[in-house]
């Protein structure tokens, strides 16, 4: 990329970083964009609904870099994302630990879990590595709903107890503004290791892993060794990720945290943005995220049901307009939106790099 | 013993509908390369299709008269979808694997949103004739009249499956096909055409898995969500047996099937492990690829 | 048309590697034209662009067709039988039901293919995966020669067969020369000068001699262009 505009997208980056950050303090009110119940920029509903979207805007950006940079699809995010919910809610709410050692004990259960399962389903490649991560996340998700030692609440779910957090944490409305900025740091801190592993070496083997395994392989280099780290990374990511949503959202539920549909809209919004990119997957999961949100609004919105049922029907259900958003783009823009962007750009070697993920059988 | 009996018996029922669900998949992946999220679509659109021909047709037909026309016509949709969704969204994606697996979860997703917008997400009731519901009486076993149904299309369809690929033209193309695509085409034969038939079959099955999930093991209630649990067993069958062979998915079908009734009563019964059966099928796919990673019957990649 | 095949400024890219840098000789009709070349110098590959078995830039003309971008099912279509370097004959099926794929229209002659090669009669329900190297390789052939074909892509038909059944084959290949053109692809230079008249050798994916297959009895020139591997 050119000096001006590498220099105008960090400018653009930190202006929007810093709109992020005194969001919470705008009380205007804006009609018809916001997500939330009241149209006021800072009111509950809107921070809530950002904070789901920086959070899956981290957890997307950790699965590009497995996904879009290394080129390994994996159809299993949700079991490390669930891993971060359950166990966190477990310490917290059935054992009463404090904060500390509930983090530690969630990422340390998460790094065992991605180690091991990782090591056995990148034994195989392709559509079957896919399936196999599907398996295991599918196993977890059935492993949630049996309830075992009455520690997950089935079907009906876990809600956080507050007990043992620290003030700052808990509570509904007044630390609504303190789990936004929690989630806008964990989206940051996502950020940032993602782009620290992807520019430096190991990154560059991600890449090469993605074009063309066979010839590292003959060149004496493990790619088994760096897939594997790639899907750690990726899978801790997500378990920050489920640390934040349930420190947000407050219960955990299987069929919303634990069921393929979460891997699925990752998937989705990552190659919405942009597979590649980075900066992509946090624009396709933020878009993503917020336009469900706000269509689940405008769905319920009195004037909708005075529309004729085959336009009522389709317009009102956010998963049908997603998916074919969705449908969409994938004929029309493989690229995403950072594919769109960079091609106005005439920027080639990188519109080469997104497309080059699609191009990999 | 006579609950071994008949937990055998409800589980090769159930290996049956995996079979007709996993094999089109299978000869999907098989030939085109293809991971088809959207058959867990056509298996729910075979359901719903079989709900709307039970309901909405005069009852005066009969409640049998109407499950029979319920199942064809589910069998019918699932194939038509199958073949719509090959010619307008796969093939104009043709060489570009991971759009086509993209774009059938966007279908899917997609059309499941407009499922459950237009039928609500509720479960919803298809009438049945009664003697569907009730057990036949056979050696002191009380044995579901429904299990019938199912093993009885498991076996129609294995047969005719393995009879069309024997012997007919298009038969030999797709196996030839899902050997070497390649050389196929440089014989002259114009490979699409068989890769739409092969989409309309395993939707057609996908429809059948759909309708018949829904009469033996759903209690006839339909709902938008349960083509795609029904995908996850699916896809463990395929990879199990092997992607590509129908003899692969027979096999793993029946075993998963056998293998999820067996653990669910005898281990499920204990609580906090209600979930086994289902567990129990996941622990085998990675007993098999540990073992035997191209699965039972699967070529060396 | 005087020539059967005509290339232009043909390229081919495969995995970042340029394979073809500009290959450009015409086949002409009737008679076998050998392309030759050491191991890996993208002769498979030319054989391969023709078909539109891969991506490739530049002009192609196939029996007085431009069939550049077509799909393959297209250009075979117009009349050309295949012979690859791998015999790739499905395995799973019998012997016959290969026969049967190759079949195009109503023109198939199994009296011929089968006084060529009886064993192929004989073995007809036999698992094309079960015969030996040499049975798969007459079963590859037979493929092709099954219908009248105005032109034949062979390639490397003796590669890894004794040398009595490579003497067989080459008969077989001169009856068939008879009436199509041979595009022929084989490091054996004796099969070469038996069965060509004109020869086009590749080095690193370019074309560095056009000629008649009499230059082959300069041991320089064949030195040179092929290496020590060119066997007399």
């Amino acid at each position: 990329m050119r000096r001006p505009s590498l220099r105008a997208g960090r400018l653009t980056v930190a202006v929007l970083l810093g709109l992020f950050i005194v969001l919470p303090f705008i009380g205007l009110h804006v009609p018809w964009v916001l997500p939330g119940t009241l149209d006021i920029v800072n009111s509950t509903g809107t921070l809530e609904v950002l904070a789901l979207c920086f959070m899956f805007a981290g957890i997307a950006v950790g699965y590009d870099m497995m996904f879009g940079y290394t080129g390994l699809m994996s159809l299993g995010p949700v079991l490390y994302f669930a891993v971060g919910t359950y166990v966190f809610d477990i310490a917290l709410t059935h054992w009463a630990w404090p904060l500390v050692p509930s983090l530690l004990l969630t990422f340390g259960v998460s790094l065992v879990l991605a180690v091991v399962l990782g090591a056995i389903a990148l034994r195989v490649h392709g559509i079957a590595f896919a399936m196999v991560t599907l398996a295991f996340a599918q196993a977890f998700y059935f492993l949630v709903e049996s309830n075992p030692h009455n520690l997950t609440g089935g079907d009906t779910g876990l809600s956080l107890t507050y007990t043992r957090l620290p003030s700052f944490l808990s509570g509904a409305v007044s630390n609504t503004r303190n789990l936004y900025w929690i989630a806008l740091a964990f989206l940051v801190v996502a950020y940032l290791i993602v782009w620290l592993v992807t520019e430096s070496v190991t990154g560059h083997v991600f890449v090469a892993v993605r074009e063309n395994e066979l010839r590292l392989d003959v060149l004496g280099v493990r790619p088994y060794r760096f897939k594997l780290v790639s899907f750690v990374v990726s899978s801790l990511i997500a378990t920050g990720g489920g640390i934040v949503y349930i420190l947000v959202i407050g219960t955990a539920v299987p069929s919303v945290v634990a069921s393929t549909t979460v891997t699925l809209s990752i998937l989705i919004m990552v190659v919405l943005g942009g597979a590649g990119t980075r900066w992509g997957a946090v624009i396709g999961a933020i878009v993503y995220v917020y336009l469900q949100q706000y269509l689940d609004k405008v769905g319920a919105e009195p004037s909708f049901t005075r529309l004729p049922a085959v336009l009522r029907v389709p317009l009102s259900e956010p998963q049908f307009l997603l998916g074919a958003i969705f449908v969409l783009f994938v004929f029309f823009a493989p690229g995403g939106i950072a594919g769109l962007v960079l091609r106005r750009r005439l920027n080639r070697a990188s519109a080469a790099t997104l497309l080059s993920v699609f191009k990999k059988s | 013993m006579n609950i071994f009996l008949v937990l055998t018996f409800s589980g090769v029922a159930l290996g049956a509908i995996y079979f007709l669900a996993a094999s089109g998949l299978s000869l999907i992946y098989g030939l085109m390369d293809v991971l088809n999220f959207a058959h867990g679509l056509f298996m729910t659109l075979g359901a719903y299709s079989g709900y709307e021909i039970a309901t909405r047709l005069p009852t005066s037909l009969g409640a049998p008269t109407l499950v029979i026309l319920a199942i064809i016509g589910a069998t019918l949709f699932g194939g038509l979808a199958a073949g719509v969704t090959e010619l307008i969204l796969i093939r104009p994606l043709y060489g570009k694997p991971i759009s086509q697996i993209l774009i059938t979860i966007g279908l899917d997703l997609a059309v499941v949103g407009l499922l459950m917008g237009g039928f609500g997400s509720t479960a919803l009731q298809i009438p049945v004739p009664l003697w569907l519901i009730e057990p036949t009486h056979l050696g002191g076993l009380y044995l579901p009249n429904a299990n019938f149904l199912a093993i009885g299309a498991g076996v129609i369809v294995l047969i005719g499956l393995e009879l069309f690929l024997a012997l007919t033209r298009y038969g030999i193309i797709i196996r030839a096909g899902v050997e070497n695509r390649e050389m196929v085409r440089a014989l002259g034969i114009d490979v699409g055409r068989a890769f739409t038939l092969v989409f309309v079959i395993g939707g057609a099955m996908a429809g059948l898995a759909g309708i018949l999930y829904t009469i033996v093991f759903s209690g006839d209630l339909v709902s938008p969500n349960q083509g795609d649990s029904l995908l996850i067993f699916a896809f463990i069958v395929v990879v199990i047996g092997g992607l590509g062979s129908i003899r692969g998915s027979a096999v793993a079908a029946l075993t998963v099937g056998l293998l999820q009734q067996y653990t669910s009563f005898y281990i499920g019964g204990h609580s906090g492990w209600a979930q086994i059966g289902d567990l129990s099928t996941v622990l085998l796919l990675a007993v098999v690829l540990e073992l035997r990673p191209r699965g039972l019957f699967g070529r060396v990649a | 048309m005087t020539n059967a095949i005509e290339i232009s400024d043909l390229h081919v890219s495969i995995a970042g590697s340029h394979v073809l840098q500009g290959v450009s000789f015409a086949v002409p009709t009737g008679g076998v034209t050998a392309l030759l070349g050491r191991n890996g110098v993208g002769k498979t590959t030319t054989l391969r662009a023709i078909l539109g078995l891969v991506a490739s830039s530049g002009r192609i003309q196939v029996l007085g067709d431009e069939v550049a971008g077509w799909p393959t099912h297209r250009i075979v279509r117009l009349g050309i039988g295949y012979v690859p370097a791998d015999r790739d004959v499905f395995s799973s099926l019998s012997v016959e039901q290969n026969l049967r794929l190759a079949e195009s229209g109503s023109g198939a002659n199994y009296d011929e293919v089968f006084s060529l090669f009886p064993e192929l009669k004989q073995r007809g329900r036999q698992r094309a995966g079960t015969l030996s190297g040499g049975q798969q390789q007459m079963l590859s052939i037979a493929r092709a020669l099954l219908n009248s074909r105005p032109l034949l892509l062979i390639d490397e038909p003796s590669k890894g067969l004794a040398p009595k059944i490579v003497s067989e084959f080459a008969g077989v290949l001169e009856r068939a020369a008879q009436h199509s053109t041979v595009l022929l692809v084989e490091q054996n230079l004796s099969v070469v000068k038996r069965l060509a008249q004109s020869i086009v050798v590749l080095d690193h994916g370019e074309v560095v001699h056009l000629g008649e297959v009499s230059d082959l009895d300069d041991p320089t020139l064949v030195r040179q262009l092929l290496g020590v591997a060119g066997a007399a």
